[in-house]
């Protein structure tokens, strides 16, 4: 039910309210719709547990509904049945009718659907025991489990919007700012500026006009956080938006999307209606007399449009294209005026702050890095998902204690973090904090939060020529360092992996990476050199194992290896000759089998197949 | 007198009106500091990067572009450090290997030291430096040609790679060319940009053809005498 809510004390009725109104659910079976689950078939789980709930005529006790996500993207679909927190993972639709059956009426549980510690092989009831959670410590992501995402009066029986009414009420604009300044929050966007010292650049500068803008283009390779954010709690964002903009004097806000999240943008679309609803966002929220108004944008999908003054030229319908600066957003933005730009999870950590307070807040993390940071752990690692943890906790605690270590038995070789631009970090420094200044030191840095997690596996040039790959498609093409630069470092990496690799080819790499670094124009082309720094500076023996001896230690560039079977391993099972594609592999029964190389792709299928481990690359 | 601002360019004190910048400063006093996307009267750009300057911010420095960088009280830039000369020599190497003929940035590299290219040669005809771009839209009040794509496969073009209404013929964006190549191939410019150069009359008027922009027609170039 639509209504304007017109004092703070209005607010807190109306949360008691709903939160009344919820308690006439006995259950609730929370669903994760994220993008992992969604994509192992959550929406039809969903529907399994509506119909079921329907056929039992349950549907006045149990609530059956969808979230944000829940993290544990590896076992998805994840699903928890509150009061008790029962959590299910990998549930099919077909399991449904057991689980009503079974947790629902007979409130006994599912054992088979319980998540089993892979270490004591014992079945685990509740998510919080799950390890994968277990060292996690969730702020931004504390409701992403249980709200439903298009309700604001679910956000609001949480607390929701009590941030708000603290910030217009109790507070001045100043004292917001003082407290966030105090709070120590850093930009979660990657370069790690503090947010309230931004903040304060823009709210000095003149000028009545202000904007505020939500930088959610969120492109690297492999992160989902913003994404989870906005498709999880969307109400979070825009309540930090609300405060951000009264802390700085903005009248107007924008979020700009990418167009490739297209649940984010509904969703955000649909908590900016509800909210304009309730008087909270539009002329004179919360009968306070500060008028705000939140629109959304969508990106057409530039990684580069995720660079501040790219993302304001896309708003304003010009080519996503960075723009030197000085003049920074803070004193000319979008239209000329002043404007803030803030990630997503900075926004979403503001009415943290506010509610808590900055104290709180300062408590968490290292003494320059403070409060909590998602990451997205892919790659090859046991639990991939969505982790939010406190800064300076090691790499290797969020790599083995929640990621649960490297799939397949392998060994760890090195984790990306930051995105296409940040740099790899080898196993000897695992146990380096995660913080701004230490990132960086090692040549990586924050970033959004994409970790990619690679085994022994992977050939580090073989990754750095991926992600050149990546930022010459995506850079824009401005400046030569960059446009160019890029581009032949991908050339001479191209070479490396093909056996034409020279020997001042190293060298040149290092030159070419300072030129990108020191003459780019924006952080994109700055910081592109990373994957190949890094690579150079932590895996040196590779890059002179491809040039020097035309080897490739990982087995994997196609020129420089070659598939055979070791005899006395092989069993002559067959294995290798059936999924051959090209019938190099061949053999005859009690004999090894052979490869023969004029035919061989080196697709590598014999190798993952054959179970004796016969089939060496060297 | 608009306000004025003192820096220190390459160890002199100077002063400069507030809201130019440091190219304009560093040039004023006579300092050389190369550059390809900047014209006076144009909206200064920032791609080329030729003109990177090294800036004091006290125990560290950083680089920038100086026909973007505006100067302020107290500033201490260095047009020619060791740092500077390093990164602009590779600069020039890569704008080379994307226009190894055009003889401005071979004169460039003459003056530079830089003796040869190690990358690979991939000539584009073009360095995007955005001079015509700007001349058309800035000067001409036209916007006849813009930007095509992204990274290595942006170029200049017309919409549709037809020639625009908006082209007024007027040939800016041949005679603006920092590296001579839209002019060298006006034989077959009405593929290239706007096609303007076909309504322009053939001139001869060079003793010798250095393939400049002055004698380009619908024939292309032509020596004085043929």
């Amino acid at each position: 039910m639509a209504r304007q809510i017109s004092s703070p004390i209005e607010l807190k009725t109306y949360a008691e309210e709903v939160c009344k109104k919820k308690e006439r659910w006995e259950m609730v079976i929370a669903v994760c719709g994220g993008t992992g689950c969604s994509a192992f078939g959550s929406y039809d789980v969903r529907s399994a547990f509506t119909k079921e709930v329907e056929k039992l005529s349950l549907s006045d006790r149990v609530l059956v509904k969808m979230t944000g996500c829940h993290g544990f993207c590896e076992k998805g679909p994840v699903t928890i049945i509150y009061p008790w927190q029962y959590t299910y993972v990998s549930i099919k639709p077909e399991d449904v009718p057991e689980v009503i059956e079974k947790t629902i009426i007979k409130k006994e549980l599912v054992d088979r659907l319980l998540y089993r510690d892979p270490v004591t092989k014992q079945r685990i009831k509740h998510n919080n025991e799950i390890p994968f959670y277990a060292h996690q410590k969730r702020l931004v992501f504390q409701h992403n489990g249980h709200l439903d995402p298009t309700s604001i009066d679910d956000y609001i029986s949480v607390g929701g919007y009590q941030a708000l009414a603290k910030a217009l009420f109790e507070m001045t604009p100043e004292q917001v700012l003082v407290e966030v300044e105090k709070s120590g929050l850093r930009g979660r966007g990657g370069a790690g500026f503090p947010t309230g010292r931004k903040w304060r650049f823009c709210r000095n500068s003149p000028g009545s006009e202000k904007y505020i803008i939500c930088n959610g283009d969120e492109g690297d390779p492999g992160a989902f956080m913003d994404r989870s954010v906005m498709e999880g709690n969307p109400h979070s964002v825009i309540e930090g938006m609300i405060i951000g903009a009264y802390a700085i004097g903005a009248t107007k806000g924008f979020v700009y999307v990418r167009a490739e999240y297209p649940i984010a943008v509904k969703y955000t679309r649909l908590a900016i209606e509800q909210a304009h609803q309730y008087g909270l966002l539009g002329e004179n929220i919360l009968g306070s007399g500060f008028s705000f108004d939140i629109e959304v944008r969508e990106g057409a999908g530039a990684f580069v449009c995720g660079e501040e003054t790219a993302l304001i030229a896309s708003i304003e319908g010009k080519r996503g294209m960075p723009r030197p600066r000085p003049p920074f957003p803070a004193v000319s933005g979008l239209w000329g005026k002043p404007t803030n730009i803030n990630n997503v999870e900075t926004w979403a950590n503001v009415p943290l702050i506010i509610n808590k307070g900055a104290d709180w807040f300062a408590s968490i993390g290292t003494a320059e890095s403070k409060g909590t940071k998602t990451f997205s752990l892919v790659g090859k690692i046991n639990n991939t998902g969505i982790v939010e943890v406190p800064l300076g906790i090691t790499l290797r605690e969020i790599i083995y204690d929640i990621g649960g270590g490297i799939s397949g038995g392998r060994k760890f070789k090195a984790v990306q973090t930051g995105g296409p631009s940040g740099g790899c970090i080898p196993e000897w420094l695992l146990d380096t904090p995660v913080d701004y200044e230490r990132l960086t030191e090692l040549g990586s840095m924050m970033g959004s939060g994409g970790m990619i997690v690679m085994d022994e596996g992977t050939c580090m040039i073989d990754v750095a020529r991926y992600f050149m790959k990546f930022l010459s498609e995506e850079s824009c093409g401005k400046c030569v360092p960059c446009r160019e630069g890029i581009d032949r470092a991908l050339d001479i990496l191209t070479d490396i992996t093909e056996g034409k690799g020279r020997k001042e080819d190293i060298s040149l790499l290092e030159e070419l990476g300072e030129v990108l670094k020191d003459g780019s124009l924006c952080g994109l082309g700055r910081t592109a050199a990373n994957p190949v720094l890094s690579t150079i500076k932590y895996f040196r023996n590779e890059y002179e194992a491809h040039i020097n001896e035309k080897k490739c230690p990982a087995g994997v560039c196609k020129a420089l290896i070659t598939f055979s079977i070791d005899e006395e391993k092989c069993k002559s099972c067959g294995k290798c000759a059936k999924v051959c594609p090209t019938k190099a592999a061949s053999g005859k029964k009690k004999e090894p089998y052979k490869i023969d190389k004029e035919k061989c792709i080196k697709c590598g299928l014999c190798r993952e197949s054959c179970k004796f481990g016969a089939v060496i690359v060297s | 007198m608009a306000d004025m601002v003192e820096l220190t360019i390459d160890g002199i004190k100077v002063r400069a009106p507030k809201g130019t910048t440091v190219l304009e400063a560093a040039r004023e006093m006579g300092i050389v500091i190369p550059t390809l996307c900047y014209y006076p009267g144009l909206t200064p750009y920032g791609a080329c990067r030729l003109c990177i300057v090294e800036l004091i911010r006290g125990k560290r420095s950083s680089l920038d572009a100086s026909c973007t960088l505006p100067v302020s009280d107290g500033m201490v830039v260095f047009t020619n450090s060791e740092r500077v000369k390093k990164v602009r020599k590779v600069i020039l190497e890569l704008l080379l290997s994307t226009c190894p003929n055009s003889k401005v940035l071979q004169d460039m590299a003459a003056n530079m030291g830089v003796t040869k290219v190690r990358f690979k040669i991939k000539d584009r005809g073009c360095i995007l430096c955005g001079l015509c771009v700007r001349y058309c839209k800035e000067q001409m009040q036209s916007g006849g040609i813009g930007f095509v794509g992204r990274g290595t496969s942006r170029k200049v073009g017309t919409p549709f790679e037809m020639t625009p209404a908006e082209c007024r013929n007027c040939n800016g964006c041949e005679w603006i060319c920092p590296v001579c190549m839209r002019a060298c191939r006006a034989g077959q410019l009405v593929e290239g940009i706007c096609g303007g150069c076909l309504n322009v009359a053939v001139v001869e008027t060079c003793p010798v053809c250095v393939k400049c922009s002055e004698s380009v027609g619908p024939e292309g170039h032509r020596a004085y005498g043929k």
